[in-house]
């Protein structure tokens, strides 16, 4: 054993580590632990790797299915898709180092979440982000955004994975915690899929990739704790990315697992060779032994509690085939990459870091895994969650529709994210069929007829007032992304950000998201196959708003039933699938006071959809009911009937009509004549964000058989006009609420965004 | 009839060019290693994008000294057909197969979207069954796509109509707005003086399928089928 440093309170603080918990380890051990101990054991035990706060209320959700071949767990879920084919995807986070470096933060957790998806065998063939940050009239949040963009970028296009969707959001909420949420999807033969496991007692142990540097010591520690002034001097927690490095690994590994010798894979991410050793062992139930003298270094004089706690990028732990090695060695020789054996899977179940033959660190690999603390911390329900909307006025506000329309466009959070998603690669693979910008990303499969959908829905803001159904909607919309597009949604992934879970409130919110994306999980038959919690989003006290994170992948079958959400001509039957509105009297109270108390901001530079939209609730959601609207509105695209699908959600029925008059192609824009029925308070129809809608188009001759459709769903499904001309027109009963030319509209949406870049 | 696809570290657009070639234009195809010495018998040679090396030096820079080149370099004066796109555009200028060089985009960001590119000259191997004038509907996506030449160089191209491509709007005007990386003279793409080497910063292969949403790009993969076929009947 190496020199004992004494661990202190102080040394104990410095590594996350309780009293109670440091009792543990020296219960665990039958002996105090060195300082190599006592680093593996925080970074295994924190919260980033643990899941200990989480844990309990992670197993409510529903994890099984028909097409589920692997769920939490392993480094990716992994769903059957049907032939010979099955995908892997996950979603995890990386807030806290976007937050300290924004540009290599977000471009590891790029590189980091493709490690995982191709560490099980599958080729990842598309990547999507969810991003949130403060609002950008605020210099630094602009700083930090276009960091972030620049690095998930940078290493995407790199690497050569398409970056195809996602959602960018801004809040005030987020200025000092930013999140970003990066999820990669992998495609492979239902026979090569791979496992982090270290099996077969003797087999060697291979490290694979970059040399371990001192950069990212404890990344796992600091993506665990709050955040406070001193968090921006904790740059050299965060590791440098190299995407070129990842993409010849990529080729690497791939080559080297159709050589038959591989047994076992695991990615070093977080915790890096710590994680990797203990976990492959213990899913194996086995021991590894290494030898740090064996691995690759990449400056000199690293102390073993150095290299075991490393977040060296670009590297992998991989378990051969005993005699098979030189096979393995061959390919990455090819590919110019290290590749050594750095020691041997045991029967003890102990994983035993020995330098040059000296044993610095021996503990039991359950320890670190299975076995690592679980709590169940407190929970407490808020005093007020939600703000209660002032006293009704006697009469509702006068609501001058076309300019608020105008306004909301121009918001951030609703304009086109065109400045985003145009700097990432979007087309390599030549798979793209729906490009970004529409309701969910669509790739094919090449070789087959299908197509795959994905997209990632969140809404901070929902959950803040009411974390449970906001949840559930957050999955709702997810799946009415997915059939706007024509795809059957099959399963999920989910990314879930919250503030400290040491706080009864934090941990409230956190079990009541769970038991909403449990309710809505269920009813839309979408296993969670595994993603990543993300507690201490906090700073100087002050906890993100409640922000889970969901991906779902669908299915297309065939890949010609890939429907946009762009109007495809004059002519078309527009309507509305779906209830015009909810019965929701504390709803619609809301939006009405909502509108007085945003009345000055409407004219002001300020972000007024965002404000406007922070003072509504909730809005009401039925499972049912949009299980139905979902299933009419896939079965009308099945059949053929629809032409362009819509969701109505952020900014309502205006801004969703609005949209589909744009284009992601640039074409000219088509306008439409609507007539809605009259309505006490107009405004709270058009731009109310009621949910289970979907705005659909089809040819006058297919009207019948659509509302055959709707019937057999007991789904309403209001006529609501035409396309027709260059200007989008909306009159309530008698009266025109909207006429607008829609080149005007679309320059709005389209430039919003981009002209707070503009130096 | 056989096309090569160089495959340099970091090339990341090799299978959507083998695809292409194999699935689409039902063609055989070969990948072609950057450390072989030869081009396999290859009648034809497209350099796919990527970032080959990282391209954390120049782009390119490393690429044109892989042994592959030198043969690449053979082929060519041999009058063999060369296509570069993109990051193989780039490595063709840093081998000097292609004049001029490639900076960064004006914007200093990498753009990925559809541009229209009007062809400039159908009397190339890649452009012969497009008509002069045309315009194509097809994407770009690139760090570095701001082409560079001295006057002398510009001149020169010019005066041999070696500008196959140039950035223009729908209707097919060159115009600043329609230049989407500060390009000189608007340029897309660009072939040798004998007119057997083409570069070009859009990607065809991305806009050759119906379920892509766009086939505009077809038209340069059936041009050089057609004059490698011309080639074959001549001898």
């Amino acid at each position: 054993m190496i020199t004992e440093i004494e661990i202190t309170p102080e040394v104990l603080s410095r590594h996350n580590i309780t009293d109670e918990e440091y009792q543990r380890i020296v219960h665990v051990l039958g002996r105090q632990p060195n300082l190599t101990e006592l680093g593996i054991f925080s970074v295994m035990w924190s919260e980033h790797c643990s899941y200990k706060s989480s844990k309990v209320h992670l197993k409510r959700l529903p994890t099984t299915g028909p097409r589920i071949l692997q769920g939490p767990g392993e480094n990716a879920g992994i769903i059957d898709i049907g032939g010979d084919y099955a995908i892997a995807f996950k979603i995890e986070s990386h807030n806290h180092p976007s937050f300290i470096e924004p540009y290599q933060g977000a471009a590891t957790g790029v590189g980091g979440i493709l490690r995982d998806v191709f560490t099980m065998g599958a080729r990842p063939i598309a990547a999507m982000n969810s991003l949130r940050f403060g609002p950008l009239d605020q210099v630094k949040n602009r700083g930090i955004m276009e960091g972030v963009v620049a690095g998930i970028a940078g290493y995407g296009n790199c690497f050569g994975v398409p970056t195809i969707g996602g959602e960018v959001v801004f809040e005030e909420s987020y200025a000092g915690n930013p999140l970003v949420n990066a999820f990669a999807l992998g495609i492979f033969k239902k026979d090569q899929i791979f496992y982090g496991k270290a099996t077969g007692v003797g087999n060697p142990v291979i490290y694979v990739g970059s040399k371990t540097g001192r950069d990212g010591i404890h990344g796992a520690t600091m993506a665990s704790a709050e955040f406070d002034e001193e968090s921006e001097s904790k740059r050299p927690n965060v590791q440098v990315g190299d995407p070129f490095l990842e993409k010849l690994l990529l080729e690497a590994c791939l080559e080297a697992m159709k050589t038959g010798a591989i047994v076992g894979i695991q990615d070093m991410g977080a915790a890096g060779l710590t994680c990797s050793t203990c976990e492959m062992g213990g899913r194996a139930g086995t021991g590894i032994e290494i030898d740090l003298q064996y691995v690759p270094q990449r400056e000199s004089g690293m102390t073993p509690y150095e290299i075991m706690l490393s977040e060296s990028q670009e590297r992998m732990l991989l378990v051969a085939e005993k005699g098979r090695e030189e096979e393995v060695f061959q390919v990455f020789r090819k590919w110019e990459i290290d590749a050594v054996t750095v020691g041997r899977v045991t029967a003890d179940g102990l994983l035993r870091v020995k330098d040059h033959g000296v044993v610095v660190a021996e503990i039991p690999n359950a320890a670190l895994t299975d076995e690592a603390p679980v709590y169940q911390r407190p929970l407490r329900k808020p005093a007020v969650v939600s703000d209660r909307p002032g006293p009704a006025k006697s009469a509702s506000p006068r609501v001058a529709c076309g300019p608020v329309l105008r306004k909301f466009l121009s918001s951030p959070n609703l304009a086109s994210k065109e400045w985003v998603y145009q700097q990432y690669d979007h087309m390599v693979r030549t798979n793209t069929v729906q490009l970004p910008g529409g309701d969910a990303a669509v790739i094919r499969i090449k070789g087959t007829e299908k197509a795959l959908a994905m997209s990632l829905d969140g809404n901070g803001r929902y959950c803040r007032r009411d974390p449970r159904r906001g949840a559930q909607i957050a999955v709702a919309e997810c799946c009415r992304n997915l059939v706007c597009v024509g795809a059957l949604p099959l399963a999920a992934t989910n990314c879930l950000n919250f503030g400290n879970p040491q706080k009864p409130e934090i941990m409230w919110q956190f079990s009541e998201v769970i038991d909403g994306m449990d309710e809505a999980c269920r009813m839309f038959e979408t296993p969670v196959t595994g993603g990543n919690v993300s507690l201490y989003n906090e700073t100087l006290g002050e906890g993100i708003y409640p922000t889970p994170v969901i991906g779902i992948v669908g299915l297309i079958e065939p890949v010609t039933h890939t429907t946009g959400c762009w109007f495809t001509g004059d002519g078309q039957v527009v309507a509305l699938l779906g209830r015009l509105t909810e019965p929701d009297h504390e709803y619609q109270a809301a939006l009405e006071h909502a509108f007085s108390e945003t009345e000055p901001e409407l004219s002001s530079p300020k972000d007024a959809y965002t404000l406007w939209a922070n003072r509504l609730p909730c809005p009401p959601l039925d499972l049912h009911q949009e299980r139905q609207v979902q299933r009419a509105c896939l079965e009308g695209i099945q059949a053929g009937l629809i032409r362009a699908a819509h969701d109505c959600s952020d900014g309502g029925l205006a801004v969703a009509l609005t949209e589909m008059s744009f284009s992601n192609f640039h074409a000219a824009g088509q306008g439409a004549r609507i007539h809605l029925p009259a309505a006490d308070f107009p405004a709270g129809v058009l731009f109310g964000e009621y949910q289970s809608r979907i705005l659909v188009t089809l040819d006058e001759a297919h009207w019948v058989a659509l509302q055959k459709i709707a019937a057999g769903h007991e789904v309403d499904l209001l006529r609501l006009g035409t396309t027709a001309g260059d200007r989008l027109t909306i009159q309530d009963g008698g009266s025109m609420l909207i006429d607008e030319p829609v080149a005007e509209l679309e320059s709005i949406w389209r430039h919003s965004l981009g002209q707070y870049f503009q130096h | 009839m056989k096309f090569g696809v160089l495959v340099f570290p970091g090339s990341n657009c090799e299978h959507d060019a083998y695809h292409m070639v194999s699935k689409v234009l039902h063609l055989p195809v070969e990948f072609i290693w950057h450390q072989s010495k030869d081009l396999k018998g290859c009648d034809a040679i497209i350099v796919p994008g990527g970032f080959s090396y990282g391209d954390y030096l120049r782009t390119g820079a490393i690429a044109r000294f892989s042994p592959v080149m030198e043969a690449v370099r053979q082929f060519a004066a041999a009058g063999g057909f060369v296509m570069g796109i993109c990051n193989g555009f780039q490595i063709l200028l840093e081998s000097g197969l292609l004049p001029g060089a490639m900076l960064r985009n004006k914007g200093l960001k990498y753009v990925c979207r559809h541009v229209h590119v009007r062809v400039e000259s159908a009397e190339t191997p890649f452009t012969g069954l497009a008509e002069r004038g045309s315009v194509l509907h097809i994407p770009i996506g690139h760090m570095e796509g701001n082409y560079f030449a001295d006057e002398a160089t510009l001149r020169q191209l010019e005066e041999n109509r070696q500008v196959v491509f140039r950035y223009c709007t729908t209707d097919g005007q060159i115009t600043d707005a329609a230049n989407p990386n500060g390009s000189l003279a608007n340029i897309a793409g660009i072939c040798n003086e004998q007119r057997n080497v083409l570069g070009m910063m859009p990607h065809p292969e991305r806009a050759s399928e119906a379920v892509l949403g766009c086939e505009d790009g077809l038209v340069v993969f059936q041009s050089m089928v057609g004059a490698l076929e011309l080639l074959t009947v001549k001898s």
